[in-house]
């Protein structure tokens, strides 16, 4: 038998990694030529990239700017780039590049949708980067008013009498819930502002407009369009999706029947219906069961319908974060005596929600794009647009340069929400549980 | 299982046991299902005691805590505790779970809260305690477990054994007047086992009423004033740790000591 006895002098210095695994040359052939298989998979990755670049670049570059129609374009580009070269017409993104924005929307009011852009913003940034001051919440608090009056302009009273509904359902709860019960109070807190501003709201703000006119002109539904329309469509439903999202994901986990019960319904339906079906809903239905001469906007009831859409996938997104969070985190919250709704703000939300920021941001941008799809119901989105440019005589049959440019603005916000989600992610990150 | 994890003398001159009841459970039983968990049980806490609750696994033990702030739900009989009876009413609940601190296997810290913030969030936001105060007796509870450098840290970052401490002092920034440990040091590498026995050790020191359901027998020895014995959701025998480990009464709290003290 071998002496097993062994005992260290001295403890091993760190010493610095091999070379081949470390610096630009390491990477290269740990990374692509580690194996023949992997060599011969670079090199055909690396012609595959080439030969689609070739092919597309040109297009890009040997292309117009100015012509004045498709066919002035080709004769420009053959002109200048011999006669085989295929070269993109970008000239009609420099006549429409406005319409493709703004739609119809006149164009001496153009700075209002900018300021409202702009304005969007910043109410969003202290939402988004928590290192901005929080004084700048407050702002935000009032943006959601502020922007759509900018956007449909008319008389001020209206923003204003929505604030107001908010403010008669606040005196309701305080009022009832101290009296009543905190049961009736939540409930016309709920029905009291609905009824305000379905009934009170618009003869109310009229009234007022005719004792102190103050306004802005009034641009209608219809001059909406472009990329303008679908911002508007997906920032509401982006925003208002995640908190309903949140509420429909507890109340499917209550233990309450009722509640539990219409929150099932609620997201099964909607799951099961295509969004199409929804917006044929809003844009032709909703007419037959509303009241005879009720004026209800139509991008109002696309709204509604794409955030009541986003707003059940949300709730499966959130349900799924608050299933992944461990028990022992509700234990631990409930044995410090914390009551259920400071429970799920301070504890279980910022866990669930982190968890899946990536559904969230999945949802937020799945959304974004189905925006599209209101080029359906005649709604002119930047989709829609280009078969109203299409139709123009002199632009007939372009496709490629159209819809490269819509795609091309839609990545940068895709993408932008995806690096955001990113940022996110990473400054959330304290070390595993 | 370790014999003797703990290694000082023990300081009793504070531990004292008062007349005045903290927990008092009557014909307590409860159902999983159809399965019936906790048969029977009746148990009598006063202040100032030190508990270990023994027994196999499946026998209830932990269940046993549990019921106590409501983690589970008891299906007869009564709870009562500091004189409040535990029933399905939100607020007694609510005020029976911030006087009872529980610390649990798992630790159950907060992950996407720093250490301080850990200690300091249930003192805020139940007791509306301003947040400077909370964050001084925070830090207070923290040195008392000796870790006050880590406050500024998340959980993520500590060793298992830190985790505990930092649980044990979230439960008393509450100012608890009774506290349950559930296999506190269970999930512990042998190293730290020590450091978190000896927090628990300072705080029965101090006077603290504890419930702690352990398999550190060397603990129930030198801290205890009362072992439980616990099999298939009953009391099967409880007496003083020199009785209860020297004369066992039962035939399965013989067997349950010969295996557990075997090697």
């Amino acid at each position: 038998m071998a002496n097993v006895s062994y005992v260290r002098k001295t403890m091993l210095p760190e010493k610095a990694p091999p070379v081949t695994s470390s610096g630009v040359l390491g990477w290269i052939r740990e990374n692509l030529f580690s194996t023949p298989l992997n060599v011969i998979l670079t090199l055909l990755s690396a012609g595959f990239a080439f030969y689609v670049l070739a092919s597309i670049l040109p297009w890009i570059f040997q292309s117009s700017w100015t012509a004045g129609s498709l066919g002035e374009c080709r004769e420009v580009i053959k002109a200048t780039y011999g006669p085989d070269a295929h070269g993109a017409c970008w000239a009609v993104i420099r006549e429409r590049y406005l319409q493709l924005i703004f739609g119809f929307y006149p164009a001496e009011l153009y700075w209002r949708p900018i300021l409202a852009f702009v304005l969007a913003l910043v109410a969003l940034a202290p939402v988004l980067f928590s290192g901005l001051p929080r004084q700048m919440m407050r702002f935000s608090a009032v943006a959601p008013f502020l922007v759509p009056w900018l956007l449909w302009g008319g008389t001020f009273w209206v923003p204003l009498m929505v604030i107001a509904g908010i403010a008669v359902g606040v005196i309701a709860y305080n009022l009832l819930s101290r009296t009543v019960g905190s049961l009736a109070g939540i409930i016309a807190a709920g029905v009291l502002p609905v009824l305000w501003w379905i009934f009170v709201t618009s003869p109310l703000a009229s009234g007022l407009q005719s004792i102190i006119p103050l306004g802005i002109e009034a641009i209608p539904s219809r001059s909406f369009g472009g990329f303008l329309l679908s911002i508007t469509i997906g920032l509401v439903a982006i925003t208002a999706s995640l908190p309903i999202g949140i509420v429909l994901a507890l109340g499917r986990q209550s233990d309450l029947l009722i509640v539990k019960t219409l929150c099932v319904g609620f997201i099964e339906f909607i799951r099961g219906v295509p969004l199409i079906t929804l917006l044929f809903v809003a844009s032709v239905l909703l007419n037959y069961f509303l009241p005879p001469g009720t004026d209800f906007d139509i991008i109002v009831r696309v709204m509604i319908m794409v955030t009541l859409f986003a707003s059940a996938y949300m709730a499966e997104v959130v349900r799924g974060g608050l299933a992944a969070l461990p028990s022992g985190q509700y234990e631990a919250a409930d044995a410090l005596g914390l009551d259920y709704w400071k429970s799920q703000r301070l504890i279980i939300m910022p866990q669930a929600l982190k968890i899946s920021i990536p559904g969230i941001v999945s949802t937020f941008i799945s959304v974004f794009k189905d925006t599209t799809l209101v080029s359906i119901i005649g709604l002119l989105d930047p989709l829609g647009l280009s078969k109203a440019i299409r139709a123009d005589v002199n632009w007939n049959g372009i496709v490629w340069e159209l819809y490269g440019f819509i795609a091309f603005v839609f990545f940068i916000f895709c993408f932008s929400m995806s690096r955001y989600s990113m940022y996110l992610e990473r400054k959330l990150q304290t070390g595993h549980r | 299982m370790s014999e003797l994890a703990v290694s000082r003398e023990v300081d009793r001159s504070k531990m004292t046991i008062s007349d005045e009841v903290a927990i008092q459970i009557i014909e307590m039983n409860k159902w999983y299902g159809t399965f019936h968990v906790l048969r029977d049980i009746n148990l009598t806490v006063n202040r100032g005691e030190r508990i270990v609750i023994a027994g196999p696994s499946g026998s209830g033990k932990s269940t046993l805590i549990r019921c106590i702030n409501r983690l589970e739900e008891h299906q007869a009989g009564k709870i009562i505790i500091d004189g409040t009876e535990l029933t399905s009413d939100l607020k007694n609940i609510d005020k029976i779970r911030s006087e009872v601190g529980m610390v649990f296997q798992h630790f159950n810290l907060f992950p996407h809260l720093t250490i301080l913030e850990n200690c300091t969030l249930a003192p805020i936001w139940v007791r509306k305690v301003p947040k400077k105060e909370a964050e001084e007796t925070a830090m207070h509870f923290l040195e008392k477990v000796k870790i006050p450098e880590q406050a500024l840290k998340y959980p993520g970052q500590l060793s298992g054994g830190q985790q505990q401490r930092v649980a044990i002092a979230r439960s008393l920034c509450m100012r608890p007047r009774i506290m349950l440990f559930d296999e506190p040091t269970s999930a512990l590498d042998p190293e730290m086992i020590k450091e978190v026995l000896d927090t628990m050790i300072e705080l029965a020191e101090e006077g603290m009423t504890m419930l702690c359901v352990t398999h550190e027998m060397g603990f129930a020895r030198q801290v205890a004033n009362r072992v439980i014995f616990m099999d298939q959701g009953q009391i099967v025998e409880q007496n003083e740790p020199e009785e209860f480990f020297n004369n066992p009464k039962s035939d399965r709290t013989k067997l349950f000591l010969s295996q557990i003290l075997g090697h």
